[in-house]
This record gives C-alpha cells, sequence and structure tokens, in this order.
C-alpha cells in the first residue's frame, strides 16, 4: 500500500484555508488583549503566559477587564472561570471525535476552546472534524499567542472596533451553526439555546448565559 | 494584575478543558446522552451568537454589530464561504459605526 499518494482535496484545501483565516482574526484579538493586559498592570511576561496556558479568550478579557475596573484578584478570578466551565461542555462534545493515545487528549485539551469545537462540529465527516480541530486550534493558538506578544510589547496599538472586529466572532458564529440547522432537534436546540442566553443576559454575570443555554441539549433526550 | 491570577486562572481552565475530553471521553455512553451530547454545539453556538452580538457592560446593547451580524445571517443563508461570512460582518459593522449608525 505503500504506493498510494496521501491526496489533498479541494475540500480539505478550503477547510485549511478558513481555519487559518479565523485564526488571524483570532489573532487581531490578541493584540487587543496584549494592549488591554499591559493597560491593567500586567507585565508582559505575566500577558503572554496568560494567552499562553490560560488560552480561552473569553475569560482573559474578563479576568483582565475586572482588574482594569479595580476588582479583586477573586472577583477576576469567579468571573473568569465561570467562561471558562463551558470548555468543559466542549470537552465532552468533542469527546467522540477526539479519541486516541492520552498524550495527544492531553493536548488536544489545551485548544478544546469555542472556535476549535464550533469549526469541527460543523464537519459532515470524522475525519475532516478530526482535522477541523486539531487546524483551527492550532492556528489559533499561534496567532492569538503572537498577536498578545505584539500587543503586550507595543502597549497600543489599533482599535479592533474600527474596523468591525468584534462583529467578526458573532459573523464567524453565524456560519459555523449553519450545519447544524439541518435537523429539526438542531433547529429546535439552537433556538432554545439562543433565548435562554438573550433572556438570561440581562441579569446574570457574562458568561454564566452561554452556560444556560445548555438546556436546548434536552430536545435530544427523546427519541427521534 | 498578579502572577497568582494567572496561574490560578491556568489551572481552572484546564482542569475544566480536560475534564470533559479525557476523564468521560473515550466511553460508551447511553444512546440518549449521545443524541443530548451532539446537540450540544447547535444549542452553544447560537448562544455565543446572541451573547457576541448583543454582550456589553451592562446586559444587553444594540449596537453596530447586530447590523452587521444580520448581514452576515443574510449571506450566511445564501451558503456564502465562511471567510465571505465573516469578512460581510466585519464590513458592515464598521460601516455601520463609521456612518453614525447604532453606535
Amino acid at each position: 500500500m505503500t504506493d498510494v499518494q496521501p491526496e489533498v482535496s479541494v475540500e480539505d484545501r478550503s477547510l485549511a484555508m478558513s481555519c487559518a483565516v479565523l485564526g488571524a482574526a483570532v489573532g487581531v484579538f490578541g493584540i487587543a488583549f496584549g494592549v488591554g493586559s499591559v493597560a491593567a498592570g500586567g507585565s508582559v511576561a505575566m500577558t503572554c503566559v496568560m494567552s499562553l496556558l490560560v488560552f480561552t479568550g473569553a475569560s482573559q478579557f474578563s479576568a483582565v477587564s475586572v482588574i482594569a475596573a479595580g476588582g479583586s484578584t477573586a472577583a477576576a478570578l469567579g468571573g473568569a472561570s465561570l467562561l471558562a466551565a463551558r470548555n468543559a461542555v466542549y470537552g465532552l462534545a468533542m469527546s467522540r471525535t477526539l479519541q486516541g493515545p492520552l498524550l495527544s487528549r492531553l493536548v488536544a485539551a489545551q485548544i478544546t476552546i469555542d472556535e476549535s469545537t464550533a469549526m469541527s462540529t460543523a464537519q459532515e465527516h470524522p475525519q475532516s472534524a478530526r482535522s477541523a480541530f486539531w487546524w483551527t486550534g492550532a492556528s489559533v493558538y499561534v496567532f492569538w499567542n503572537l498577536g498578545t506578544l505584539i500587543g503586550a510589547l507595543a502597549g497600543n496599538a489599533i482599535d479592533p472596533e474600527q474596523f468591525g472586529l468584534d462583529a467578526a466572532f458573532p459573523a464567524g458564529f453565524v456560519a459555523m451553526v449553519i450545519p447544524h440547522l439541518r435537523h429539526r432537534n438542531g433547529r429546535r436546540a439552537a433556538a432554545i439555546g439562543a433565548v435562554a442566553c438573550a433572556v438570561t443576559m440581562p441579569f446574570l454575570p457574562a458568561g454564566v448565559p452561554i452556560l444556560c443555554a445548555s438546556v436546548g441539549v434536552l430536545v435530544g433526550v427523546k427519541k427521534p | 494584575m498578579t502572577w497568582t491570577l494567572v496561574l490560578a486562572l491556568s489551572a481552572i481552565a484546564y482542569v475544566f478543558k480536560v475534564t470533559g475530553l479525557v476523564i468521560v471521553g473515550g466511553r460508551q455512553l447511553p444512546a440518549v446522552v449521545n443524541r443530548c451530547l451532539g446537540l450540544i454545539p447547535a444549542a452553544l453556538v447560537s448562544a455565543l451568537i446572541v451573547n457576541s452580538t448583543l454582550g456589553g457592560d451592562d446586559g444587553m446593547v444594540f449596537d453596530a454589530r447586530a447590523i452587521g451580524v444580520a448581514a452576515a445571517i443574510l449571506v450566511a443563508a445564501r451558503r456564502a464561504p465562511l471567510v465571505v461570512v465573516i469578512v460581510t460582518g466585519a464590513a458592515i459593522t464598521a460601516l455601520a459605526r463609521a456612518a453614525g449608525i447604532a453606535v
């Protein structure tokens, strides 16, 4: 079987391209994070270690914004931890796709985030789902950390809002949710999730409404 | 900003990530659990759209992002590729902001 050439299909290439573009978009937010973290009194080293080790953007932004507003370490840790809790749910969703040696799963855990999970679960075939997870995770990891370093060093850089980049995430999520709307249960779960989030947003702390949205999965309890 | 915060948050974030993937992962789960797990992305990604479109310092805000995301939904519904959807969302938001609409 040595004469079988590994084939990279057009679909694979366009998937890899999508993962890279998503990573680059995240990199711009990495710059914003680096700037914000240094402005909140973090050193360049602290800022970069946070992006390397914590590696879940929403939690990092939340922690830094609490500190910048004069909050305590405990307050910053509380909100950021709530935001990080959803990564456990992503791990559950990805556990069927990412089976393999323990070491590879321990590495995969670090890049189990919004983007890699959403990109992976949007794929139809298990092989594409695995590729999408690793490509997106790796691309976001590289660009997020590169962006953080640039932002922390620059201290002040571009304003992401001026370029509408704060809408890049929701727009990306819109494209990612489309494949899940093909089946009736997917549409129901999405609708319930969106409503649960919208209804709880005005009075629950940041990050918790995302957790509330998981009630949407209960439409799967009944056999289709 | 302290090293305590950085390292504690690193540990907490990794524990959350590794719990679902490694501790539960790989075991055969009942069919009903698998059906529910399969619906997690639909429920959470749609919530992330709401959260990142309307999230603000005081709960919910309607600003230029909502206009950009509405445009993104229109092109996504026409099966545009991911890159086009993202660029549309960002560009329309930037234009709306520059024009002073719903900033």
